[in-house]
């Protein structure tokens, strides 16, 4: 039985083959999805900020929020499913600038920051980032396949897109 | 101004009292009150607005109780204010009803021959949205202002039009930094030919809530 697993905000979940992964209407949040072409183990991460740095307070932690602790934890949750981490690659999509240039505001280039920040922490990681659908203005709802690792993206108004 | 009992200063949304909730929801209500006056001037017809609610929401759970699906297609202006307290208000539509109003605003102007990313809306319809935003940030910001004796500044309106979830997540995001809620003030409008599906959120950070309840006198 194949199972279509949602990931909300802020979230992520693991899986293995034949699960589907799913998160709705990416905006400015980065979606990271993980994989392990050998034992089909996957991951799929939904972050909204760049860097747990920017809390003031720990009272209201949540590290599936940031990039740069979401994606070692769900890295981590997929090694205890029994993922090989020398075989395991990332795809991403979303961080889009939705309401374009906002001078001065702390949304503007979020999305910019958002994908930066991603990708430094894969490269820390030694994640190779093997292919992305990234930035523009318009959201993205993506379908991860455990199957075989790819990804399927649609937005409103385009054709589907797969990495 | 409100008198019974002094109230603490909060850290996080969840410190909230029931007295603060009150007061944030007759805030809003005023703002939004002023926001449907000027939507009636604009429209030449009768508006009226939903009770207000002031709602602690987890932000995973905001785009599903507002607007519902997070694929549906929506318009939204977003309007950044700054000052003595800092936030955004944003104005959210459902795309027919966005198109609806600019029907009436438009009327037997133009027709659809320009399009924004497929969003099958003319430059002059969605300038008209934008401006709608605009004016109607701007009077829920002044009364706030008004009502706090506290200076606001206002940004110039951005709109985005896409799917619900991708365009509330970016006003969110900022204010869910310290905060595992995120309070927000909402309102519906109802015009005489039924309700339009809309809703003015009011964000703001912690400081500026703190300093709107000391405006109040709820601090000594």
């Amino acid at each position: 039985m194949s199972g279509k697993i949602a990931v909300g905000i802020s979230d992520y979940k693991t899986s293995k083959s034949p699960d589907t992964l799913v998160t709705y209407a990416l905006g400015s949040c980065v979606g990271i999805f993980l994989y392990d072409p050998a034992s089909r183990i996957g991951g799929l991460s939904h972050i909204m900020l760049p860097s747990s740095s920017l809390r003031t307070n720990d009272a209201a932690d949540n590290r599936m929020k940031y990039a740069d602790t979401a994606i070692s934890d769900m890295l981590a949750s997929m090694e205890s499913l029994g993922a090989g981490r020398d075989f395991i690659h990332a795809k991403i999509a979303g961080g889009a600038n939705m309401f374009g240039k906002m001078d001065g505001s702390f949304i503007d280039t979020i999305g910019d920051r958002n994908v930066d920040a991603v990708r430094q922490e894969l490269a820390r990681l030694g994640i190779p980032l093997i292919a992305e659908d990234v930035g523009a203005n318009y959201g993205r709802t993506v379908h991860f396949n455990l199957k075989d690792g790819s990804v399927e993206i649609q937005s409103i108004g385009k054709e589907k897109r797969e990495l | 101004m409100f008198g019974s009992g002094v109230q603490q200063m909060i850290h996080t949304y969840g410190d909230l009292s029931d007295m603060h909730l009150d007061i944030l929801s007759e805030i809003g209500n005023i703002g939004a009150g002023n926001a449907a006056t000027s939507l009636a001037i604009l429209l030449g017809e009768r508006v009226d607005i939903t009770v207000p609610s002031v709602r602690l929401l987890e932000y995973k759970d905001v785009i599903s109780s507002t607007l519902g699906d997070p694929e549906e297609l929506g318009v939204a202006i977003l309007i950044n204010y700054t000052g003595d307290i800092r936030g955004v208000v944003l104005f959210l539509l459902g795309y027919e009803d966005a198109r609806g109003i600019t029907d009436i605003l438009t009327d037997g102007m133009e027709d659809n021959t320009d399009n924004y990313g497929g969003s099958g809306l003319s430059e002059m319809k969605l300038s008209a949205i934008k401006e709608i935003g605009n004016i109607l940030g701007s009077s829920y910001l002044g009364s706030l202002s008004t009502l706090t004796n506290l200076h606001v500044n206002i940004s110039v309106p951005y709109m985005a039009i896409d799917m619900v979830g991708a365009i509330m997540g970016p006003p969110m995001l900022e204010f869910s930094i310290d905060n595992k809620n995120i309070m927000l003030i909402e309102e519906s409008f109802m015009t005489s030919r039924g309700s339009l599906k809309s809703h003015v959120i009011l964000f703001a950070d912690i400081p500026s809530l703190n300093r709107i309840m000391k405006e109040l006198g709820l601090f000594i």
